[in-house]
């Protein structure tokens, strides 16, 4: 039994009212306009008032629009069908396969009980040194990527995808340029990995309620994989338009702003998403990595500030890599230690001298003298930041470390790198 | 008959319903959704209509859909068998609710908090015919490795008569153990198990004293310079990863008390996963047993609804005071109370109250203070003397410490550890910020002594300015080893290993007579006279200082350290040790 309705009362923004009995919250609706059809979903209900925020925007609806109520909330497809697929923020497709209606699960479920998760255990190779050796992403983990507009997030973003060692990567676009958009089908394809891959795409010259929808539908989908055993990578960008759009139709609703405009609820509405990320023992896990794009570089901005709340740790993304301070992963730990006995020791003696590298450049720029060790150090970073900082650099693991002890070979003595005389007696490079 | 109602209204967890009959503040209901009931909480009642918070996803309620009133306020059900338990914000039991509903907590399970399947023995100590009030012992059981008291019920005012009370032996929590004749001559049956609302304070106490008594948490930074007092409060704001809950679990491991309730408020559940994972495996050093026996677990991690986190931290400290009025020594970590003054922000956003500073309610200063004030050290009706001591993490927006939660937090703390970005940065952990952090209690080691501590750092600080500006060029040497005094208090003094063994916890004795060591070097007038001379000397002394700090207090190695750190210092000092002994002295 369909409810239909004709009236509508008020058009605000992309939210609509009407008048109509029996609506339950968080229903969709279907509203029909001269421009076409577009679904909307109640977020408000008072007596007989139903309010709903209509996915194509509230332009264009007319007040005598039909409104027809579907009696059940948002929705999307879920079977081995959705892989390869590219569909848009309400999951409908985007290539030119069929339409997906089987099997229909509810998005933005449950969380997990915590009683439930389990101590994170395994890695994710990427094959990008500045990850595996520095910053190990764990399975499990939820990380963002700060950056900011022009950085090459969104080629990180499909280099991971590409070469991280899971089942199933889901790409989730929010407000994703339409170039952005093409590159990562691009690249998708020709690294072959579009078949264990399913898009979820809103770009940005679509709608902006439907941006709202892709995390949850990405999140439902990956959850439904997930309990099947596979491992699934969430790959989110941009978590700031998500969380602009929130902003919108927060500002939309007469709420109260409570920092630069953004809604109070911004830190549990991105918190209840990232929280997605989990193990399920015996099962298979989620992991996720999104993009969040800090306005005007500030990481005090309302977005990064509270997605670092929330995640277990950073990657800051700066001049084209992923830098070695600011940048971390409180996870690495549980994973580090059971690689090769010199992961740690090289991770952390590689990043105290390039942080005597970073002081020797200030020295330098103020016009110090530079002594010998100085220069020793100018030559280690300059070598560091090219053979294992830049991300063009894509090699194991192990040929990372064996790499390190190259680079600290060519600057130093041994004793030089504070590193324990065992250590480099074992990894020392033999001339 | 039970008022009932039905809904009028949904504006994301805030539900209007329009009643018939008498609707209490406060009060419990649930809204009725096919098989589900929906826990709420009546926050706002005018005429026939009431808001409510709904303690779960709202999803799917409708206009119409019934309501039912409990007559209840919001509480928490006591007895023994709360220690060692995982709950969330409601005091839903986890692990039993995982048994029943799998990988996903389901909306509108409620499970008894605690299990009337196990059997406690029961020593009365009450006899027929007493007369009895309000947290009065009826009798004991052995809960892990304390004896629980089982009292008359908080909420039973007025005076009693013992009518029966049964003998030694084996019941179940929900079992009959005593009845009591009330001044009207009315019965009433009393079991091991009854309920207090959270958001009232338990003061069943003869009085409520001054904390004094340190509490020690074997974090040196804290014991020695800003210390915590059993009964008092404290505060730990910091930006994101500056190290505010491996700060809380190193203190729910190693602080010396007999229990601890962790609120996990609003944060990620990854870290309370640790916690579950690691307590029952790790021993209570002053008990043997696993730490999970003297732990309370309260999860109401970020993804789970909103206004139950706001419950959280009320059901932790009603917990926490039940355990007081037995005369123990409790603490209650939550993390982070920004959660929880976020969820108050949203309800009153959905109330439509007036904003205050960055949208949160005007009345969030005086709910803040209400809080901390259900913190303290009391004697008990028998005699006994129990505390509450509560220390909560603030997450500030931006790491900016102006801002409405971490000031309203400041105003009522007797301590503040604050945490600084650039420690952090630079792995000086803990990350508490050495010259702007405070404590209203004094700690294990002498004023004095501390003071002088400070001192030193805040000379450091001075030269490390100056020398920004100057280089290290126009610095005096005398300036230059005042500035390598402090950075040398700072790493091996201030800094603690959390992943070091021994280094982790420091223990008040220890302290105390390392600290004296440590400001024997400080003391002291060394004999150098090149700035590479200094900082190389300094460089070794710390070497050995971090070795000593990680060798136990009665090994060999221990006794070696310090006499190699005693030669050192004599190798360049110019009065003798006894004259710089003579020193440490004369500060007290
Ligand atoms: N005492 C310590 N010793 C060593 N490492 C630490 C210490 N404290 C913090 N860290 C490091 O910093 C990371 C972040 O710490 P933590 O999770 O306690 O931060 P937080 O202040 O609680 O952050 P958030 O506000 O995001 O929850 C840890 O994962 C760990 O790597
Ligand atoms: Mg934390």
């Amino acid at each position: 039994m369909q409810k239909i309705y004709n009236r509508i009362e008020e058009i605000k923004g992309n939210v609509v009212t009407v008048r109509a009995d029996g609506i339950k919250y968080g229903e969709l609706a279907e509203i029909t306009s001269a421009h076409g059809k577009s679904l909307a979903e109640v977020i408000l209900l008072y007596e007989d008032k139903v309010s709903l925020q209509v996915f194509a925007g509230g332009r264009g609806v007319s007040t005598g629009d039909e409104v027809r109520f579907l009696s059940r909330p948002m929705m999307v497809s879920f079977s081995d069908n959705l892989l390869g697929r590219i569909f848009n923020g309400r999951g409908n497709p985007r290539d030119n396969g069929p339409e997906l209606t089987e099997n229909l699960i509810e998005i933005g479920g449950p969380s997990v009980n915590p009683a439930k998760r389990i101590i994170p255990r395994n890695m994710i190779r990427t094959g990008i040194p500045m990850i595996d050796v520095f910053n190990s992403l764990v399975e499990s983990q939820k990380l963002p990527i700060f950056s900011i507009s022009g950085e090459p997030y969104n080629e990180l973003l499909a280099r991971i995808a590409m070469q991280a060692e899971v089942d199933l990567i889901i790409l989730g676009g929010c407000g994703l340029k339409y170039d952005d958009y093409l590159f990562f089908k691009e690249r998708l394809e020709q690294g072959g990995s579009l078949s264990r891959a399913i898009f979820f795409v809103h770009t940005a010259s679509d709608p902006v309620v439907e941006c709202l929808m892709v995390p949850d539908i990405c999140l439902a989908v990956a959850e439904k994989f997930a309990l099947k055993g596979k491992k699934v990578l969430v790959l989110i960008s941009d978590m700031t338009n998500f969380s602009d759009a929130m902003k919108e139709i927060a500002i939309t609703m007469d709420q109260v702003p409570s920092n630069r405009g953004y809604p109070g609820d911004l830190y549990s509405k991105l918190a209840a998403r990232y929280e997605k990320a989990v193990d399920f023992e015996g099962q298979g896990s989620i992991t996720i990595l999104a993009v969040t794009t800090m306005p005007g570089d500030d990481v005090t901005h309302p977005v990064p500030d509270n997605t670092g709340y929330i995640t277990e740790g950073q990657f800051y993304l700066r001049n084209g890599r992923i830098e070695p301070f600011g940048s971390l992963s409180r996870l690495k730990q549980l994973v580090n230690g059971k690689t090769r006995d010199d992961h740690r020791p090289l991770m952390d003696g590689m990043i105290k001298l390039y942080a005597s590298f970073k002081e020797t450049l200030d020295k330098k720029s103020m016009g110090f003298r530079m002594s010998d060790w100085d220069e020793k150090l100018l030559k280690y970073g300059e070598l560091f930041e090219k053979e294992l900082m830049a991300l063009s650099v894509n090699i194991p693991l192990e040929k990372a470390l064996d790499k390190g002890w190259e680079i600290l070979a060519a600057c130093f003595t041994p004793e030089e790198t504070g590193m324990r005389t065992g250590l480099t007696d074992q990894y020392w490079p033999k001339q | 008959m039970a008022t009932t109602g039905r809904v009028v209204g949904v504006n994301g967890n805030l539900v209007t319903v329009e009643f018939d009959g008498n609707v209490l503040l406060n009060e419990v209901a649930y809204v009725i959704l096919d098989e589900k009931r929906l826990k709420s909480e009546v926050i706002r009642i005018k005429g026939n209509r009431a808001e409510m918070q709904v303690f779960e996803i709202i999803k799917g309620v409708g206009v119409g859909d019934s309501v039912e009133f409990t007559g209840n306020l919001l509480s928490v059900v006591v007895g023994p068998g709360l220690l060692g338990q995982i709950f969330d914000g409601l005091q839903n039991p986890l692990p039993q609710l995982a048994e029943k509903c799998g990988f996903f907590l389901d909306r509108g399970v409620y499970l008894d908090p605690i299990s009337n399947e196990t059997r406690w023995i029961f020593s009365p100590a009450a006899k027929t015919g007493d007369i009895v009030v309000r947290g009065q012992t009826l009798g004991s059981v052995p809960e892990g490795i304390f004896e629980h008291k089982i009292m008359v019920p908080f909420d039973l005012y007025g005076t009693y008569k013992v009518r029966s009370i049964v003998s030694k032996g084996e019941y179940n929590v929900k079992q009959q153990i005593a009845e009591l004749e009330d001044e009207n001559g009315d019965l009433i049956p009393v079991s091991m198990i009854f309920q207090w609302p959270v958001k009232k304070a338990i003061n069943v106490y003869k009085e409520r004293m001054k904390p004094v008594e340190p509490l020690v948490t074997q974090i040196r930074i804290i014991d020695t310079l800003f210390p915590v007092a059993a009964g008092g409060t404290y505060c730990i704001p910091g930006p994101f990863g500056a190290g505010k809950t491996v700060l809380q679990q190193l203190t729910s491991r190693y602080a010396d008390v007999d229990i601890v309730i962790i609120a996990a408020c609003g944060e990620r559940a990854g870290e309370v996963v640790d916690t579950l994972k690691e307590f029952p495996e790790l021993t209570d050093p002053r008990t043997g047993k696993s730490l999970m026996e003297r732990t309370v677990i309260i999860c109401n991690t970020s993804s789970m609804p909103v206004a139950a986190r706001e419950a959280s931290v009320y059901t932790g400290v009603t917990i926490a005071e039940y355990y007081r009025q037995m005369g123990l020594k409790v603490l209650l970590l939550a993390d982070s109370t920004s959660r929880w003054a976020q969820a108050m922000r949203e309800m009153s956003g959905r109330l439509e109250e007036i904003p205050g500073e960055e949208a949160f309610p005007a009345y969030l200063e005086s709910v803040i203070a209400a809080f901390y004030e259900r913190a303290g050290i009391v004697k008990n009706i028998d005699g006994s003397i129990g505390s509450v001591t509560i220390g909560g993490t603030v997450s500030p927006a931006g790491g900016n410490f102006e801002e409405p939660v971490t000031q309203a937090t400041l105003k009522v703390v007797g301590a503040f550890h604050g945490l600084s970005r650039e420690r952090s940065d630079a792995r000086r952990y803990p990350a508490i910020h050495p010259l702007e952090s405070w404590s209203k209690y004094s700690g294990s080691v002498n004023v004095e002594k501390a003071e002088y501590a400070r001192q030193v750092l805040f000379r450091s600080e001075e030269v490390s300015q100056m020398m920004k500006v100057v280089g290290e060029e126009g610095t005096s040497i005398d300036d230059f080893i005042n500035y390598l005094k402090g950075e040398f208090l700072d790493s091996v003094y201030l800094q603690q290993n959390a992943f070091d063994q021994v280094d982790a916890s420091t223990t008040k004795d220890r302290q105390k007579y390392v600290f004296d060591k440590l400001l024997l070097i400080l003391l002291a007038e060394l004999k150098l006279t090149h700035k590479d001379e200094a900082r190389s000397y300094f460089n070794q002394m710390r070497q050995k200082f971090l070795d000593w700090n990680g060798s136990h207090i009665d090994s060999d190695e221990f006794k070696k350290g310090e006499t190699e750190i005693m030669d050192m210092l004599a190798s360049k000092s110019m009065e003798s040790v006894e004259e710089i002994n003579e020193k440490l002295n004369s500060l007290v």
